[in-house]
């Protein structure tokens, strides 16, 4: 695996789960180092979003450990999850479609006042802040997110993940609803979230994108890690056939 | 505030004045449709329909469902369905019978009417509803069963046990501290309603100033001056119209003679008092705004409208559903306890068939009032109103001598007429849920 010197930021070691008979993630072990970009690619079904939503707290992995900085953690909710700063953009994006901008992106840390009410006009404002940050186009405060665009809806799950100081980001897919625009706008956010030494693990199907944000890859196929090469080290190809073919080209191995 | 990315400076469109007042165009419509039943039954009934005394018997008997409709609108809210309310209310209604008529008297020692006797009933009272429904929530959170099935079950059930808990007899109930709950046996007199009416007016302007400031300090546009004014005028003519009203309803004199009878003196010559606020919508309104503040202003609520919008989502959130799941049928049942109190001091006794039907009624007040079946939208205020839209119907109905069963058909109508105008308004403003 990777040589760093420092020991890992998350290190989720041979995780499996299955659902009935499948076996969605078959012993699958990745790392994640503080400041890097570890990108998650496979085929659709291949186990990406199963093997973070262990890390995520949304399941509770069959076997397997995960540890954050070298420590081992038990996570058997989001809510743990979220204690250890971990935040999540779920492929769903997991917005409640009757509520606002702003509700959605406080959902479950809601601002509250002196006396224990939530404080809606702080959370608005708020909000307004960090979409401005993110999508300075972003008007639609007051309207259910249902009445959003699906890259407006994506723009708040951006900004639910952001907002909380995660040390740990998972983005599975970010920008799959996304314009040229605003993904150019989360490719910088990426960069610049990474500078401050969080560690990001991103699921993307697009490999430009891959080659240009992420530092390593892991590749998944049918629930198994193919395996996990330096971006550098690759090209394009080499990534497709591994996703493809699940073979590891030879002079990366 | 400046980096606050507001939208300032586009030429604010042309406004209509529903919207420059942020009117909900929903409760405007029943409020519309409200009057206009009001309107048609005054007529009809020469006047009589909204004389105090009419106003009075509405109010309060109103008071049962819509308290248990305030609840109902948290568990359609969120996704889910409460058949059993009428059961639960009649099963409260017969523990707090027995305990007080029989139980605690022989247990205590202590004789029918004490008033420690009442305060021991009506706390065994709520903790049964709120048992009941916390043992619904349970199945349903926790196990997963389909909260239509449990409490359907639930009707049934509580229904018996509240049948063998009585033996299948009435109780009658004359304890007067107990009838002070029900509605005419407990009223506050003119000059306590009017101070209270003021105290009311004041909490709702400064409640409406206070939020227009904290919008203010955070920079956001408000509602011109103006159109403040007009909704706080309108708000303080409400309260002060209804509480003037009630004021105007007098005792009738052959109650008075009897009071003063009862505490040993002589009712002095020309001696009046009216009725004013009773006690039971005190508790009625007490419970309503309880309950938008917990709908808009505490996480509980918040969490009770996330989990409606999706589930899913709300529990990635952080949420403990399950746990939630569990404190909203708790609370239904709560109110039941609480709404059995005052029917039961209402009708003076206790009778098997005690909140018949009314799961069916309470529903429909929450639906009436705007609430969504499908979950994650729905007011107070508007099952509020639409529990005395339906009492306001039956009542003015019930006055130009419509028979009891046209009278249901009519309900049941209203009901259907309800959603469908509903519906209608929304493809029409291209809303989808
Ligand atoms: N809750 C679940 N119940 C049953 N099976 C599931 C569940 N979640 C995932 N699976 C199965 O596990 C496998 C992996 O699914 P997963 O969502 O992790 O794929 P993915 O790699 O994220 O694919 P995509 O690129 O399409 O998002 C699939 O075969 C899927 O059908
Ligand atoms: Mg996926």
């Amino acid at each position: 695996m990777s040589n760093t010197p420092h020991t890992p930021l998350v290190e989720m070691r041979d995780i499996s789960i299955s659902f009935g008979g499948i076996k969605a993630v078959d012993h699958v072990t990745v790392d994640l180092c503080p400041g890097e970009v570890v990108g998650l690619l496979g085929h659709n079904g291949a186990g990406k979003s199963t093997l973070i939503k262990c890390l995520s707290g949304a399941y509770k992995a069959d076997s397997g450990q995960i540890l954050i900085n070298g420590e081992k953690v038990d996570i058997n909710s989001p809510r743990d999850a979220r204690a250890l700063n971990i935040e999540t953009i779920y492929q769903t994006l997991a917005l409640a479609d009757n509520l606002d901008a702003a509700s959605n992106l406080f959902l479950g840390r809601e601002l509250v006042n002196a006396f224990g009410f939530v404080d809606e006009s702080k959370m608005e404002a708020e909000t307004r802040k960090i979409m401005a940050r993110l999508n300075p186009n972003f008007r639609k405060f007051n309207v259910p997110v249902s009445a959003l665009s699906g890259g407006q809806r994506q723009s708040v799950a951006i900004a639910r993940a952001v907002y909380f100081n995660a040390r740990i980001l998972i983005m599975d897919e970010p920008t799959a609803a996304l314009g040229p625009h605003e993904t150019q706008m989360v490719a910088e956010l990426i960069q610049e979230l990474k500078a401050q030494g969080l560690g990001i693990f991103l699921i993307e199907h697009d490999i430009h994108n891959v080659m240009k944000l992420c530092d390593r890859a892991c590749v998944m196929k049918n629930g198994q890690l193919v395996g996990t090469v330096k971006v550098d080290a690759v090209t394009d190809d080499d990534l497709l056939g591994m996703i493809i073919m699940g073979k590891k080209p030879a002079k990366a191995a | 505030m400046t980096d606050t990315g507001q939208v300032a400076t586009a030429p604010a469109p042309k406004r209509g004045i529903i919207d420059t007042l942020e009117l909900d165009v929903r409760l405007l419509g029943m409020l519309v449709a409200f009057a206009a039943i009001a309107l048609v039954f005054t007529i009809w009934t020469g006047g009589t329909f909204v004389s105090p005394r009419n106003v009075f018997n509405i109010s309060v008997q109103a008071v049962p469902v819509a308290i248990m409709a305030c609840g109902m609108v948290f568990v359609i809210v969120a996704r889910q369905i409460d058949l059993s309310v009428g059961s639960m209310l009649a099963m409260c209604s017969a523990v707090m019978a027995m305990s007080q008529a029989t139980w605690l008297p022989s247990l205590m020692g202590l004789e029918y009417g004490s008033p420690v006797i009442l305060v021991v009933t009506i706390l065994l009272g709520f903790a049964v509803g709120t048992g009941m429904g916390a043992i619904t929530g349970w199945l349903v959170g926790y196990q997963r069963i389909p909260s239509f099935i449990v409490t359907l079950g639930g009707l049934f059930v509580w229904r018996n046990i509240n049948w063998y808990t009585t033996n299948g007899q009435s109780v009658s109930l004359t304890d007067p501290h107990l009838l002070m709950f029900g509605g005419t046996e407990g009223v506050l007199g003119a000059p306590v309603s009017m101070v209270l009416g003021v105290a009311a007016s004041v909490a709702a302007v400064a409640g409406l100033l206070s939020a227009r400031r904290n919008k203010q300090s955070h920079g956001f546009i408000v509602k011109p001056a103006w159109a403040e004014g007009v909704m706080m005028a309108m708000v303080v003519g409400a309260i002060m119209l209804f509480v003037t009203w009630l004021s105007r309803y007098p005792v009738p004199e052959a109650k008075l003679k009897r009071l003063f009878e009862a505490r040993g003196e002589v009712m002095p010559e020309g001696f009046s008092a009216m009725h004013g606020l009773p006690i039971s919508v005190i508790i009625l309104i007490v419970v309503a705004v309880g309950m938008t503040i917990t709908a808009r202003k505490t996480r509980l609520g918040r969490y009770i409208f996330a989990m409606g919008g999706n589930p899913d989502a709300a529990e990635l959130s952080g949420i403990n559903t399950r746990a939630l799941t569990v404190k909203i049928f708790a609370l239904m049942g709560f109110l039941c306890g609480l709404a059995a109190l005052v029917a039961q001091a209402r009708l003076q006794s206790h009778g098997n068939d005690i909140g018949m039907l009314e799961e069916l009624r309470v529903i429909a007040a929450a639906v009436i009032g705007g609430t969504a079946l499908a979950g994650g939208v729905g007011t107070i205020y508007g099952a509020v109103l639409g529990a005395l839209i339906m009492q306001s119907l039956q009542s003015g109905m019930a006055m130009v001598g419509v028979d009891t069963p046209f009278q249901n058909v009519v309900v049941g109508l209203v009901l259907i007429i309800a959603v469908w105008v509903d519906i209608i308004y929304r493809k029409r403003m291209g809303l989808t849920k």
